[in-house]
């Protein structure tokens, strides 16, 4: 039948997820979340950093088992007791970083772990080269099969990382930002094969950030903020700005305890920060009480300027003076006794020496400062780690006992302290209350309102759009590595900087 | 007293206090001062070893060379004492840490400029000083007529009833307790194991932190070489070998970390001891050497089992609230 009926309501999807929820202690990454994808269709699922996309890629690929919910293929209930378990049932996944093995030629990579067997068991390299050369020209390239990954490009790489999904039996494909690493020509590309999918009947869910692609390729849409389905419905029927609503969400800036601040001269000034491959042509001034936040999607370079600042890399070209006077900084030991510091992202990773006593976690970047004469003195660092212990409302049995036996807000708390021990003038906050929950959270804010308004002047880096609104002063977005603009406090509102992040103008 | 076994340090006290009391019943005077004094002083080499070897270790590297530093620096030495015996010994004294700490040096810098994993590195050394050692010497070995009498008789002389052997490695474990709980370097070499992001992030600088770690791990094998040369009053190319594989489960046994960042100088000190019991032990209740090595070699995997648990039960404790109620000040 060639008429093209609008498909009833009634159609049973292939795959639907009901009530879905995930907890994490001290996290609810999903509450009670509901999707369906169709056969032959595109689903665009979209939110902020955080609402919890990630969660549900695991959840469907079998990784996290969900604390409550089900998940039905056909209208039958299944459960993933494995991720071998959901590539069973249908199931595949690109994911973001692609996995696969630089060492191992192509056809490995496209079939390990379920490589094709010959009647005595062994791997049947004939079937391998030949049937990943037939998933290859179905993807419209012509990689040889038997060429090792390493030598192919990063765009190449993705089309093997696409073949492997393709490679099992499965009829519901999820794709986890899949243009975010390719040019616009290789997107065109992916494009024209989603929509072969899709001819063939696939059921598709698409993971992107970026409104154009996603009003070109999908026909549905499902918004998550917070952890919750906020919004769902066809894309036709839904303008723009409403999307962008409801990723946003609510109007959170009386939540947050932003004392106004008074806000003084110029102290920190960086003119035309570049790196070679991170970001580029970067210039902001920051004041003395001022919080600057920093806004971005995943990837838009703003950790890397944070620890460019601090010293842990090296800019290529750019100027950086402090109080006036230009500084080069080598190493984060320069920059902490010129007065800048940066609390990391990760705690765990970047922030503490986790068997290490709390004590000497705090100490760790003052210790010129509590030794005396050379010889390290425990009274010293224990006074130090108590000040700010107390004033940080430090949660710990005693300042001795490991980093590694606290909970996740303490132990922020303690990189807080750590690094406000130094006494510096400026503080670069990475995702300052990522990962803590919300009473914490509402503390941390305090706290750093406080700061601002005894006079420190205070970075702050956030994917948290609620946060970035309620804290700054002014915000700076950066986009693809380049500053895509400066908002004074007056201008904010959230469309403007979701739309400057994402490049949807 | 359940609370106080859970110290690592205290429990494995006990543990050798009931090895020794256990080995007594069979061979008398197995506890008695004279022969704990005498096993003091037979462990003590491979305390001094295990030190540097700690020091390493806790800045998440390996030195697989001590050993061939000893057996090359004791060489070195006792070579200059056979061809210039008027040579002052407080010349050659100080001539045996100088050596190890140039070839603890000659690690320490790859590992540190040229970023080769510190296990490659020390690999590739233990070939090399053992070869040059075995160059150096001709593959002749110096005999103790032909040292100088000061020379081999120092560390065996007694002072206030244990040999001087036996009083630099007292000396050693002070100087290295100070050095890793009192000296900033200290702080530096267990932060660049505990996590070496958050030691850059604190402005240490973690290379050359190893760098000195290696320094100082060099120059104790090397005082270690004179010691040894003089102790057994010999010295030929295969002196000490497969004593590398002793300090790193003296360390491990001692509840060092392998990863790096945790271990004390009390838990590689009663590590060693707790080897050199059982070496002195074994053959007196009439255990056969081949035995001996299957022993010592369980003792290190159970050790290692038992570092592995208590590091991930610290592990899971991160996910979770209560665990900071669980421990008690």
């Amino acid at each position: 039948m060639a008429n093209d009926l609008p498909l009833p309501e009634a159609e049973t999807p292939v795959l639907e997820m009901r009530g879905i929820s995930q907890i994490f202690p001290g996290v609810k990454a999903l509450d009670s979340v509901s999707i369906q994808l169709f056969a032959g269709q595109v689903t665009a699922l979209i939110g902020e950093n955080g609402a919890g996309k990630s969660t549900l890629v695991k959840i469907l690929t079998g990784i996290y088992r969900p604390n409550e919910g089900e998940i039905l293929i056909d209208g039958e209930p299944v459960a993933f007791a494995s991720a071998q378990a959901a590539i069973d049932a249908g199931v595949t996944a690109i994911h973001q970083e692609t996995v696969l093995f630089d060492e191992l030629t192509v056809a490995e990579n496209i079939f390990l772990g379920h490589a094709p067997r010959t009647r005595f068991g062994m791997i049947d390299w004939r079937q391998i080269n030949s049937r990943a050369k037939t998933l290859l020209a179905a993807l419209e390239t012509e990689i040889d099969p038997t060429i090792r990954l390493r030598d192919l490009s990063i765009a190449q790489r993705h089309l093997v990382a696409i073949a492997r999904a393709l490679s099992v039996e499965a009829r519901i494909v999820i794709m986890d930002e899949p243009t975010a690493a390719l040019s616009r020509k290789e997107i065109d590309d992916l494009f024209r094969i989603i929509e072969g999918l899709k001819r063939q009947g696939k059921a598709i869910l698409f993971i992107s950030h970026k409104f154009d692609e996603v009003y070109e390729i999908a026909e549905n849409f499902v918004v998550f903020r917070d952890g919750r389905a906020v919004g769902h419905g066809r894309l036709k029927e839904t303008p723009q700005d409403l999307i962008v609503r409801m990723m946003v969400g609510r109007d959170v800036k009386d939540v947050f305890p932003k004392v106004a601040a008074r806000i003084g001269a110029p102290v920190l000034s960086v003119q035309g920060y570049s790196h070679p491959t991170e970001f580029h042509d970067i210039s902001f001034e920051l004041r003395q009480g001022e919080i600057l936040g920093l806004y971005g999607l995943i990837g838009a370079g703003r950790s890397e300027l944070c620890q460019s600042l601090f010293g842990v890399t090296r800019p290529s070209s750019g100027r950086l003076a402090l109080e006036g006077k230009t500084l080069a900084i080598r190493s984060s030991s320069d920059a902490i006794r010129a007065g800048i510091v940066y609390v990391p992202e990760e705690r765990g990773r970047h922030g503490l020496a986790l068997p290490m006593p709390i004590f000497q976690n705090m100490s760790l970047p003052s210790l010129s400062r509590t030794s005396r004469s050379g010889f390290l003195s425990a009274a010293n660092e224990l006074a130090l780690a108590r000040t700010y212990a107390e004033r940080l409302d430090l949660r710990a049995a005693a300042l001795s006992v490991p980093v590694g036996t606290l909970s996740g807000g303490n132990q922020q708390k303690v990189v807080i302290g750590k690094w406000l021990a130094t006494r510096p003038k400026v503080i670069i906050l990475d995702e300052p209350t990522k990962g803590i929950d919300i009473g914490s959270k509402a503390a941390v804010h305090g706290f750093i309102s406080e700061l601002a308004s005894e006079g420190l002047s205070i970075i702050m880096v956030s994917s948290e759009l609620p946060e970035i609104l309620g804290m700054s002063d002014r915000v700076m977005v950066m986009r693809e590595g380049l500053s895509a603009g400066l908002f004074e406090r007056e201008q904010l509102s959230a469309e403007a900087l979701v739309r400057a992040a994402t490049g949807n103008i | 007293m359940a609370r106080l076994l859970k110290n690592r340090e205290i429990l494995l006290l006990v543990i050798i206090v009931i090895m020794v009391s256990g080995f007594s019943t069979r061979a008398p005077g197995f506890a008695s001062p004279a022969n704990l004094a005498n096993i003091f002083n037979d462990t003590s080499i491979l305390i001094i070893l295990a030190l540097g070897q700690m020091t390493v270790i806790l800045t998440k590297s390996i030195d697989l060379s001590v050993a061939a530093n000893l057996s090359f620096t004791g060489m070195a030495v006792a070579m200059t004492n056979a061809a210039y015996p008027d040579l002052p010994l407080a010349l050659l004294i100080l001539m045996a840490p100088g050596i190890g700490a140039l070839l603890g040096a000659i690690n320490g810098f790859l590992v540190w400029a040229l970023q080769i994993p510190p296990i490659v590195v020390t690999l590739g050394t233990l070939t090399i000083y053992r070869g040059m050692a075995f160059v150096l010497s001709g593959g002749a070995w110096v005999n103790a007529h032909q040292m100088a009498p000061s020379f081999l008789n120092i560390p065996r002389m007694p002072v206030a009833g244990l040999p001087i052997l036996a009083w630099i490695a007292i000396l050693i474990v002070i100087g290295a307790w100070f050095v890793l709980t009192r000296l900033p370097f200290g702080r530096a070499t267990y932060a660049s194991g505990g996590n070496p992001t958050a030691a850059i992030y604190a402005g240490i600088n973690i290379g050359w932190t190893r760098f000195v770690a290696f320094v100082l791990s060099g120059a104790l094998a090397g005082l270690c070489g004179y010691l040894w040369v003089s102790r057994y009053a010999v010295a030929y190319v295969d002196i000490a070998i497969g004593s590398e594989l002793d300090t790193v489960a003296a360390c491990v046994i001692g509840g060092i970390s392998i990863a790096g960042g945790i271990g004390t100088v009390a838990g590689a000190v009663l590590g060693s001891l707790f080897l050199g019991v059982i070496k002195n032990a074994l053959p007196v209740i009439g255990i056969s050497p081949f035995a001996q090595m299957a022993i010592s070699g369980i003792v290190i995997v159970l050790a290692v089992v038992f570092n592995a648990r208590a590091e991930k039960k610290a592990g899971r404790i991160i996910l979770r609230d209560r665990g900071a109620k669980e421990v008690s000040a």
